[in-house]
């Protein structure tokens, strides 16, 4: 009985992880991570409201995801300040997104910090892997 | 027990007159450092690289004094860089930081990086390379309109804009393309 209830959850994670189109190793360990943290059933439509979600800094400069990374992520934009190009964030697009745990997590944490001036929640931080992982 | 090392210093001297190192402004300059090289050594650290340029230019370390990346290059400074989070973890930040100290203008062998030791050698330690005082002098003859004022280059900070080989460390004027003003000439 214990079996084969253990095997159906394996069974359904397996599922679960296969249904998100760019998922890679280092997004599985994170969303694992996340859960571990106290985050569950992430969502890509939140993560995508999230993202779109426009918050006023300190300087008075109005700033969301899309201020650096544009509203087409299938497309390359530019830093707000610095004007470097910042490569398509859709892993459909840019092979390279998402495939390294230690740049994610740099990353989450220097822009939620900038854009939302806090760092972002584990459940915000999978839903925007969830929301990006489908692009 | 003396020619031996006479000879060595008089061919290292001999080595350094023809090539990249070349004549320092006074006599007495040259002769203490006959392996000074041009311009600002080239960027050659794969962290410093990857991380700085991942935002803007990955400037070369010897744009600065010592005191400057010390004051820039720390944990705390780095989670409000000009007014962004630019936070490292502390094996990447002790590698770009050691790597910056290093090379730093008033560590480097680079002419460029000299005189910008020399302009910042009394204590002070800027934190943008646009406020050095030797970069300033340098520039201060270029119309606004060329920098500020131009779409293409916006600000004195975009190195690359206009120097059109800065990721080699060449800053020298006969390299200078200035977008927008293609008759420039210093």
């Amino acid at each position: 009985m214990k079996k084969t209830c253990l095997s159906t959850i394996a069974l359904a994670a397996a599922l679960f992880t296969a249904s998100t189109a760019w998922a890679t190793p280092a997004t599985d360990e994170l969303l694992t991570r996340y859960t571990a943290e106290g985050a569950s059933s992430f969502d890509a439509a939140r993560g995508g409201k999230n993202w779109e979600k426009k918050v006023k800094g300190e300087d008075g400069e109005t700033m969301s995801c899309q201020t650096c990374h544009g509203e087409d992520l299938g497309k390359s934009s530019k830093h707000h300040k610095t004007g470097k190009v910042i490569e398509p964030m859709a892993p459909s697009i840019n092979k390279e997104r998402l495939t390294e745990v230690k740049k994610i997590e740099k990353w989450f944490k220097r822009n939620c910090k900038d854009t939302w001036a806090r760092e972002c929640t584990p459940q915000e931080k999978g839903d925007f892997l969830k929301f990006l992982l489908a692009r | 027990m003396r020619s031996p090392y006479l000879a060595a210093l008089l061919a290292a001297a001999l080595l350094a007159s023809s090539g990249t190192a070349l004549a320092e402004e006074t006599l007495f300059g040259w002769l203490i450092s006959p392996f000074r090289q041009k311009e600002v050594k080239p960027v050659d650290n794969k962290a410093y690289k990857e991380e700085c340029s991942a935002c803007h230019m990955a400037y070369p370390p010897g744009l600065l004094p010592s005191r400057s990346w010390e004051k820039l290059l720390n944990e705390q400074a780095l989670g409000d860089h000009f007014g962004d989070d630019a936070s490292l973890d502390g094996d990447t930040l002790r590698e770009i930081h050691d790597y910056a100290m290093e090379n730093a203008a008033d560590k480097s062998f680079h002419k460029r990086s000299r005189k910008i030791a020399l302009a910042t050698e009394n204590g002070e330690a800027p934190l943008r390379i646009i406020e050095v005082r030797y970069i300033k002098r340098k520039h201060h003859d270029i119309p606004e309109k060329m920098i500020s004022g131009n779409k293409d280059v916006k600000s004195l900070s975009f190195c690359s804009k206009c120097h059109t080989r800065a990721d080699d460390g060449n800053f020298d004027s006969d390299t200078v393309s200035i977008p927008n003003y293609p008759d420039w000439e210093d």
